[in-house]
């Protein structure tokens, strides 16, 4: 306290009281009441949350019958139909929890008004946007713990044991979460209405799933689609976690013959920066004059 | 006054959406302390006017001070100020009365006690009830709550008591009492008169985006128009005379008629000055002149309906309100 006294104490004061220690604190809170919405919305909760969950069981169980993944011609060896779905639908998981969660939940908040509100009080917009990224986070850990639960216990998927692979499990995480957040915030700009928002949003990231070795093996893909795949970020953080949960085998099915990681961190990187300064630049509490 | 007197200050405020005007010309101020009403019909500018001062719209020209800042470039420590309650709010509402008063109050220096506000706006038994299983009277109380939460120096109400009940509208009124004690200023525009007259210090008429009247709720109008109305059944017909002296002319009455028929002595509502004011400002001139010169001669102006038991213009009123209502 001492240490302050010739500086003005009103002036300390204001500037301690709305400083980034507030905005953090108020970022926290939000953390926790935007966790407590988002496992209170049912339709988020089967169609973001669920998901990836459901879809993973249903291909496990629908193409058991085709035997197993890279398989010897004798039918020996290769990885069951679950342990070659699971790294896609971790991805698909990490995509919905970011951009199509926050792209519908924002986009309806303008419109239901819940930002004009906000925007009439003194909470920061990074508080805001801390919140939101605390609860894509929070939540897309749940979906992937569950994820990887349901592929061990019911399909008896066999994990990764080797640590290295768990370090590039957790920055792929990272950056695919970080990014699919931010790029929720920045697309949360298109629809015009809170009722067009599924209308507006779910449509491409269903068609990015499909493209980009989701639901269908990337090999099999033509290159021309791969290439268009590979503007997007989903298809890296798919090739990331396939990096992570597939035999290195299967990294000679790959593009290039290889799991390519460093790509995997550019092309994130990228995107990460493009929809940060997206937001930087065009995320407003309301439309002004509309 | 110094300007630390001043609340709000607009000056010549004017606000324009392509060629159409929305605002032309506005000026007032309010003293802290002071419950202020803007009142008008739909379309008028009143919320215009209010979101404006709240920094949710860029003015086109004139001067605004908000507790000394322009709201244009008002940051986190003016807005933690205020206390806005908006004129509608469809939030999905997944979170309780006492969960979004709380989440509020944290992101205010001085908040009320949550409890306290809970109290106030009379919601302890819906305190731990999602707000999207509330009525819309109890909702529109959740947003007067979350509006007070902060303890704000300045209070924007815009038609805060649409969809309440005549009883939750007099526990709103005492509350809003009570916040004026404390010294908050309070910028209110509702739809209703009583309401205005209930509450506020002055209130200033808005009509086609202009200032029409300004003042004491007791004074709003001409001298002419608060000259009351003595009205009564003659030969079928319903006759109306303005009078000074409404006993003198009653007496005359009696003396021509003996006891007059449906004999009544109107001094005139607030809601016959305000619409007054509101269609002389929209009334061609002819009509504005001669409706001034049967004011003010006294004569018997007007035959009315008898069935519809009021006035022509208190039924217009009430066919008003119900539009907006819908």
């Amino acid at each position: 306290m001492s240490t302050a006294t010739h500086t003005s104490p009103a002036l300390s004061a204001s500037a301690a009281a709305f400083g980034m220690g507030r905005t953090v604190r108020l970022g926290l809170s939000r953390i926790g009441y935007e966790t407590k919405i988002y496992f209170r919305q049912t339709d988020t909760l089967f169609f973001t949350f669920l998901f990836p969950v459901i879809m993973l069981t249903i291909f496990s169980v629908a193409f058991q019958g085709m035997g197993n993944v890279g398989a010897n011609p004798d039918g020996t060896g290769g990885i069951s139909q679950a342990a070659a779905y699971l790294p896609g639908m971790i991805a698909a998981g990490i995509l919905l929890s970011g951009v199509q969660n926050l792209g519908v939940d924002i986009a309806a908040e303008r419109s239901d008004g819940t930002l004009k509100r906000l925007g009439g009080t003194p909470l920061p917009v990074l508080s805001y946007f801390f919140g939101k990224m605390g609860q894509v986070f929070a939540t897309s850990i749940l979906q992937i713990a569950l994820l990887l639960l349901v592929a061990v216990v019911a399909f008896g998927v066999s994990l990764p044991t080797d640590p290295a692979k768990w370090m590039t499990f957790a920055w792929v995480y990272l950056l695919g979460i970080a990014t699919s957040a931010i790029l929720g915030i920045a697309i949360s700009r298109l629809p015009r209405t809170g009722k067009s928002a599924t209308a507006v949003i779910i449509p491409p990231v269903l068609i990015l799933q499909f493209i980009s070795g989701v639901y269908l093996q990337f090999s099999l893909l033509p290159n021309w689609l791969q290439t268009v795949a590979s503007i997007f970020p989903l298809k890296w953080i798919a090739q990331g976690m396939r990096s992570v949960f597939l035999p290195e085998t299967f990294a000679s099915v790959e593009p290039g013959g290889s799991w390519n990681l460093g790509a995997v961190a550019i092309a994130l990187l990228i995107w990460l920066v493009a929809g940060l300064v997206i937001c930087r630049v065009t995320f407003r509490w309301i439309r002004k004059d509309s | 006054m110094t300007s630390n007197d001043i609340a709000v200050s607009v000056q010549n405020l004017t606000k324009t959406y392509g060629a159409f005007a929305a605002l032309k010309g506005i000026t007032f101020d309010i003293e802290r302390g002071e419950t202020f009403a803007l009142l008008g019909p739909n379309g008028a500018g009143k919320s215009t006017t209010i979101e404006i001062l709240e920094g949710y719209r860029d003015r086109s020209g004139g001067e605004v001070r908000v507790l000394g800042v322009d709201p244009q470039h008002g940051g986190l420590p003016w807005k933690a100020k205020l206390g806005i309650v908006l004129q509608s709010s469809g939030e999905s509402g997944n979170v309780t009365v006492r969960e979004q008063l709380t989440q509020f109050a944290g992101m205010y220096p001085n908040s009320r006690d949550v409890n306290e506000v809970i109290a106030a706006i009379g919601l302890e038994e819906k305190a731990n009830t999602r707000i999207k299983n509330l009525s819309g009277g109890q909702q529109r109380r959740v947003d007067v709550g979350l509006g007070v939460i902060g303890r704000p120096e300045l209070l924007f109400l815009d038609e805060p008591t649409t969809g309440f009940d005549p009883e939750a509208r007099r526990q709103f009124w005492e509350l809003i009492r009570s916040l004026k004690r404390e010294g908050t200023t309070i910028l209110l525009t509702t739809h209703y008169l009583d309401e205005a007259a209930q509450l506020s210090d002055r209130a200033a008429v808005v009509a086609g985006g202009k200032l029409v009247d300004i003042g004491p709720v007791g004074s709003l109008g001409s001298a002419e128009a608060r000259v009351p109305l003595v009205r009564w059944r003659e030969s079928g017909i319903v006759r109306e005379q303005r009078a000074t002296d409404p006993g003198a002319v009653v007496a005359g009455l009696v003396a021509r008629l003996g006891e007059p028929v449906e004999l009544e002595v109107v001094r005139p509502s607030l809601e016959d000055i305000y619409l007054e004011l509101v269609t002389a400002e929209n009334a061609e001139a002819e009509a504005r002149v001669a409706a001034n010169t049967t004011a003010t001669d006294g004569a018997v102006i007007a035959g009315t309906n008898p069935a519809a038991g009021a006035s022509p213009t208190t039924t217009s009123f009430t066919t008003t309100k119900e539009n907006e209502r819908a």
